[in-house]
């Protein structure tokens, strides 16, 4: 079994850490400190901590403040909220003036799991990327997250990360060097690439391993930035395969699955499957469960690397 | 108090029992849930259930029926035993709870579960629809009164208040709100979290018709909601002092049992606690 790790617990212990290099550093949390995990922040850093209980339009309003201040504010809760309940607040006094805040949700998708589907975003990643100004991060794994949030609050500019709620499978070693825009080849192929985020980078390195079994040589990349897209590596992989998957934790429509459609539509037309969840609303039941309920399974990964493989030959 | 009244009392009591039980044995199956929101809500709900509001199990969408929206959705599993005894779903079906599959998703759906009567779990929403069925009530000519229960920590939402001043604005009548005051939320007490006192200034000076109850106290809840009936100017608060995790003694006044399903032997203990329940029917049956 490979090993686990929760991307909310690295995100605590990361925001202690940035809390002693950056002064600057304000954190707000909207009631849910226990399960962002930003309380550990608020035990060390108490006057900079400020849960504005269950009120996430003003918490993200105040975080503008507080970035027209100077200061760079972390503004977490579940990301259901932070990007639905809060949205004209996080686009006309976050983005539009595209002002230093940091939007770091948890408990994103469908891996939420038996609260079911009033706490499952699957469209948040949609509603940000559209948002200009924004950039949109997605990591799939803890070390990822450290890093995509140490590098979030050295970027100047707002930022959405979106974080998972269970244990994601370790992917990256310490040697790792997530970069802002940049997506990371996990595996090089010439058969089909599949091009993922989230927790399904790993459900395409177990769907690629598989594959390899049956000779089939399939590249996976970890599209980590949603925005701005690392269009460079996204077109140099579509061209050299001829044969593309995208795999998100997300609705197919304006997430990963669009955002490589619209660039590969435009520089590189190649056949392409987006695995995602249909279009409909999650529902309760275990997170494992529920990937599998919704076709987000390794399995699934192959069948559409084989679905988009027979349609190349039909051309 | 009359013998009848007492009859009622009683009953209530041991339906409030019967609803404890399946809340603890939900939430023990389904193995995650809310317990402190849903057990200290108990008596709120279940007086409304079985004495207040006129409602049809065998006809769900009776246009005359009055409403019920569970605004802090969190406590659903209070909702769907409700429902179940009240003779809407059926018991058995209380162990779905939360699994792949069931209709009682972990916050209540409308449309999917027969007697829900709007979809919540997103904090602060209920009380706007409410509001809107209630002027869509007048609107009409129904005398249907619509009851919505919020949350203490659900008060910080903004839209709870925006919601207070358009109903006051458009003197709905036949809107009542029941606030579960708690004073604990997921991160601790109200009053350090997000202090949203006081309660009762706040929602007179929204223009609220306020009562202050013992949410325990059927007598007291009771005669609230029969003084809520009688205003017909203005939307009627009744603010319910409770007990979070109220009736499970290592639950009560615990804000880390907001969020989580006890184990086996805390099952066992709380349901000893509780003690069972019985058969009575409640005695609104004349909606039937
Ligand atoms: C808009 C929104 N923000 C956050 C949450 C997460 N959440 C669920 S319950 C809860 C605390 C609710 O406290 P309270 O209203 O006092 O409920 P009770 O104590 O009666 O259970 C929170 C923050 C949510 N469901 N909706």
């Amino acid at each position: 079994m490979q090993s686990k790790s929760s991307m909310r617990e690295a995100y605590g212990r990361v925001l202690v850490e940035l809390g002693k290099s950056c002064p600057d550093l304000v954190v707000l949390d909207a009631d849910l400190s226990g399960s962002t995990k930003t309380k550990d922040f608020g035990k060390n850093y108490p006057d900079r901590f400020f849960n504005m209980g269950i009120a996430e339009q003003n918490m993200m309003g105040t975080a503008a403040g507080f970035a027209l201040a100077g200061k760079i504010p972390c503004a977490s809760t579940f990301a259901v909220f932070a990007t639905g309940r809060a949205y004209d607040q996080v686009r006309n006094a976050i983005a539009y003036p595209g002002l230093n805040v940091k939007i770091i949700a948890t408990h994103a998708g469908l891996t939420v799991g038996e609260d079911g589907a009033t706490h499952q975003t699957i469209e948040d990643i949609s509603l940000m990327r559209t948002l200009p100004n924004m950039t949109v991060i997605v990591p799939a794994d803890a070390v990822e997250a450290v890093q995509a949030v140490t590098a979030a609050v050295a970027f100047r500019g707002p930022v959405y990360i979106r974080l998972g709620r269970p244990a994601f499978p370790d992917l990256f070693g310490d040697d790792y060097q997530f970069q802002i825009g940049k997506a990371a080849i996990l595996r090089e192929g010439e058969d089909a690439v599949i091009f993922a985020a989230g927790i399904m980078v790993s459900k395409a390195l177990e769907a690629a391993a598989q594959l390899s079994v049956e000779g089939l040589d399939v590249a996976v990349v970890d599209v980590s930035t949603i925005k701005p897209l690392d269009r460079e590596t996204i077109v140099k992989l579509a061209e050299k395969t001829g044969a593309v998957v995208t795999a998100e934790e997300h609705s197919i429509y304006g997430g990963l699955g669009s955002a490589v459609a619209e660039v590969l539509g435009e520089q590189c037309p190649v056949p392409m499957v987006r695995v995602g969840v249909e279009d409909r609303f999650g529902e309760s039941g275990s997170p494992e469960e529920l990937l599998d309920a919704f076709g987000l399974t390794s399995e699934h990964l192959v069948k559409a690397v084989h679905g988009v493989r027979d349609r190349c030959k039909k051309r | 108090m009359s013998e009848v009244q007492d009859e009622l009392i009683g009953g209530l009591q041991t339906k409030a029992q019967a609803i404890r039980e399946d809340i603890i044995k939900m939430l023990a199956e389904a193995r995650s849930g809310h317990p402190g929101g849903s057990l200290s809500s108990v008596e709120i709900v279940t007086a409304l259930y079985f004495h207040v509001l006129r409602l049809k199990s065998e006809d769900p969408q009776w246009p005359d029926r009055d409403r019920f929206i569970l605004s802090k959705g969190h406590a659903a599993p209070l909702l769907y035993a409700a429902l179940a005894e009240r003779g809407f779903i059926p018991r058995e079906e209380l162990l779905t709870l939360r699994k792949l599959g069931t209709r009682l998703q972990g916050h209540p759906p409308w449309g999917m579960v027969p007697g829900v009567e709007a979809s919540t779990g997103s904090l602060g929403q209920g009380l706007s629809m409410g509001l809107g069925t209630a002027l869509a009530g007048r609107l009409d000519r129904r005398n249907y009164r619509v009851y919505v229960l919020l949350g203490d920590g659900e008060s910080q939402e903004g839209q709870v208040w925006e919601a207070a001043m358009a109903a006051a604005h458009y003197r709905a009548g036949n809107l009542t709100a029941v606030l579960d005051f708690n004073g604990l939320q997921i991160d601790g007490p109200i009053t350090e979290v997000m202090s949203p006192l006081p309660f009762p200034d706040k929602w007179r000076s929204f223009g609220w018709a306020v009562r202050e109850v013992d949410g325990h106290d059927f007598q007291d809840l009771i005669a609230a909601f029969d003084w809520a009936k009688t205003i017909h100017d203005m939307p009627s608060m009744i603010i319910a002092r409770t007990v979070k995790g109220k009736g499970v003694s290592f639950m009560e006044n615990a804000a880390g049992w907001h969020g989580k399903a006890p184990d086996m032997k805390q099952t066992a203990q709380a349901l000893a606690e509780i003690g069972a329940g019985t058969d009575f029917k409640g005695d609104n049956k004349h909606a039937e």
